[in-house]
């Protein structure tokens, strides 16, 4: 009997429970491994997180503000001056935002080209459509903003543990307790997608042949059923756990982090690349 | 000696199954208590009723002489000073393990009993030191091994000093070296004046962890002894499913059964 038939249908790309198994688990070890990229001994990751959130957020508001694309396409390449000391590698940036951002953006800035009125400079080959200097002006603006904020956004995934970025979020005065859900959320679901993984795996040694749409739909409720009975019962069991230990419905966070002269460098910085930006598009 | 726990004829149900049905028994301080049973025999409920997360149906708890009631631990300094003197350490650590790091995590207790940053920073540097955690402080729980989650749990509870710690079955689903490095731990509580309750099935270890044990069986207390005088019960053992039968087969073919239990002397 071949390998196939002991799994459960859902045609030649694998089966269902393959691909749900298997989507889950590539869901794990992308997390793992940004999580081990983000302790690296890079620029970026050996920043003050709240520096880091801070000034990646103020690069993000200067991009989306500014007006001219060179003072952008400058905000770019400070987002790019700052992924080589960090060890991101310009192949990953390019796999993991610009060719995604490109091919998503594109096709929204892509009728910009021809949709916005304006000078002339080309004709759609073909077609003979009008390119306007205006809609090449504003496709370019849309995709250089989205290039630049996305790389600024994984740069600051990427080099920081995320419940330090979640920690760090305390610097706009996020509350605490929206803090602590979001920390635990993130705690727990690996736990959960883990449970997930092995329902299926078990699921799958006993399924022989192929299972009809009806059954695999049972069987993905049925999942989730148990799923969020195991979640019910463990978030009780957390709820004991934090009482036995003091929790009294109010929470606590102590905030470890520490200020260096390389964090107070890192503020300046940024804070003045920002201003740099603002200060040249009004020339 | 002075009383830690004392229960009286204590009886507590989920729902309508019974879990407790009169359990009756005396814990003094400084004392390292097994509380030995099988499955489902009511070692963990009892050990939820004496850290004050459940509260008997009916009977009473007295800790360290005061009762332990519900309306009583509604007050601040009441449950304050009951949380810093109790520590429960639960059997599921990934239950235990709820902050997003190992620092947060052995800092939660301190801080929701309000000490101050500097004795938690202090506080967690000692205990992290004493498990040989402290390269694992900026780690997240779910990169950690068996061993490493149990010496978390154990050091976010120990943070505080307790003078009670109580251990749902503290060896479960650990390696043979992490179950030598608990029963080490266990071994070090013994003259420390700490007092320390484990429920436990693990027969194996039980000389080592505990100076006297209660064997529960449906929720009762069906004896209590030393270590020693339960290990040499095998009827007792046998009746409350701690021993198992066990066949082997013999040169000439022919099966054998007897009592057996796992033990090292």
């Amino acid at each position: 009997m071949s390998e196939q038939s002991f799994v459960c249908g859902g045609g030649h790309h694998g089966s269902y429970l393959d691909r749900l198994a298997g989507g889950i688990l590539h869901a794990i070890e992308h997390a793992l491994d940004a999580d081990d990229f983000s302790r690296r001994n890079g620029l970026l990751q050996r920043l003050d997180p709240r520096v880091k959130v801070a000034g990646v957020t103020a690069l993000i508001v200067t991009a989306v503000s500014v007006k001219s694309l060179l003072v952008l396409a400058g905000l770019f390449f400070v987002a790019v001056a700052l992924a080589l000391p960090s060890q991101v590698r310009l192949s990953r940036l390019a796999k993991q935002v610009w060719m995604s951002v490109f091919a998503f953006t594109g096709m929204i800035a892509l009728p910009a080209l021809v949709l916005v009125p304006g000078e002339t400079v080309a004709r759609l080959p073909l077609l003979g459509w009008p390119i306007t200097l205006q809609g090449l002006r504003s496709a370019l603006f849309l995709l250089g903003r989205s290039e630049t904020t996305a790389t600024l956004a994984l740069l600051l995934v990427l080099c920081t543990p995320w419940p330090h970025v979640l920690k760090a979020l305390r610097v706009f005065r996020l509350p605490t307790m929206l803090v602590v859900i979001l920390g635990m959320t993130h705690r727990y679901i690996f736990i959960f997608l883990q449970s997930a993984t092995q329902m299926f795996e078990a699921r799958r040694s006993r399924v022989i042949g192929r299972l009809s749409a009806r059954d695999r739909r049972r069987i993905a409720t049925a999942s989730a059923g148990v799923l969020f009975g195991k979640a019910l019962h463990m978030s009780t069991e957390v709820h004991l756990a934090m009482i036995s230990r003091g929790y009294r419905g109010e929470v606590r966070l102590l905030d470890e982090f520490r200020m260096k002269p390389l964090d107070w460098g890192a503020a300046f910085g940024f804070a003045a690349v920002a201003a740099l930006a603002f200060w040249l598009q009004t020339l | 000696m002075t009383i830690a726990f004392e229960t009286l004829d204590v009886h507590y149900a989920y729902n309508d199954v019974a879990a407790l049905n009169g359990v009756g028994l005396t814990i003094e301080q400084g004392e390292r208590v097994a509380l030995l049973g099988a499955n489902g025999s009511g070692k963990s409920t009892l050990l939820r009723l004496l850290d004050a997360l459940y509260f008997p149906d009916k009977g009473e708890i007295r800790a360290f002489g005061e009762p332990l009631r519900e309306e009583r631990m509604h007050e601040e300094a009441v449950a304050q000073a009951f949380r810093r003197r109790v520590g429960l350490v639960f059997q599921n650590p990934d239950v235990q393990l709820f902050n997003p790091t190992v620092f947060d995590e052995i800092a939660f207790g301190p801080l929701q009993l309000g000490w101050s940053k500097a004795d938690i920073r202090a506080a967690v540097d000692n205990v992290a030191r004493e498990f040989r955690i402290d390269h694992l402080k900026d780690r997240s729980p779910h990169r950690l091994s068996g061993g490493e989650k149990k010496r978390v749990a154990l050091a976010s509870v120990l943070v505080v000093d307790p003078d009670v710690l109580l251990l749902d079955e503290p060896t479960a689903a650990l390696d043979p070296r992490s179950v030598s490095e608990m029963v080490d731990f266990l071994i070090s509580c013994r003259g420390s004046g700490r007092t320390v309750v484990t429920a436990t099935h693990d027969l194996a270890i039980l000389e080592e962890i505990a100076d006297r044990c209660y064997v529960l069986q449906n929720g009762k207390v069906a004896a209590c002894g030393t270590p020693a005088e339960i290990l040499a019960d095998e009827d007792l053992l046998h009746r409350t499913h701690l021993a198992h039968a066990h066949r082997h087969r013999h040169a000439d073919g022919t099966y054998h059964s007897h009592h057996h239990r796992h033990e090292h002397r």
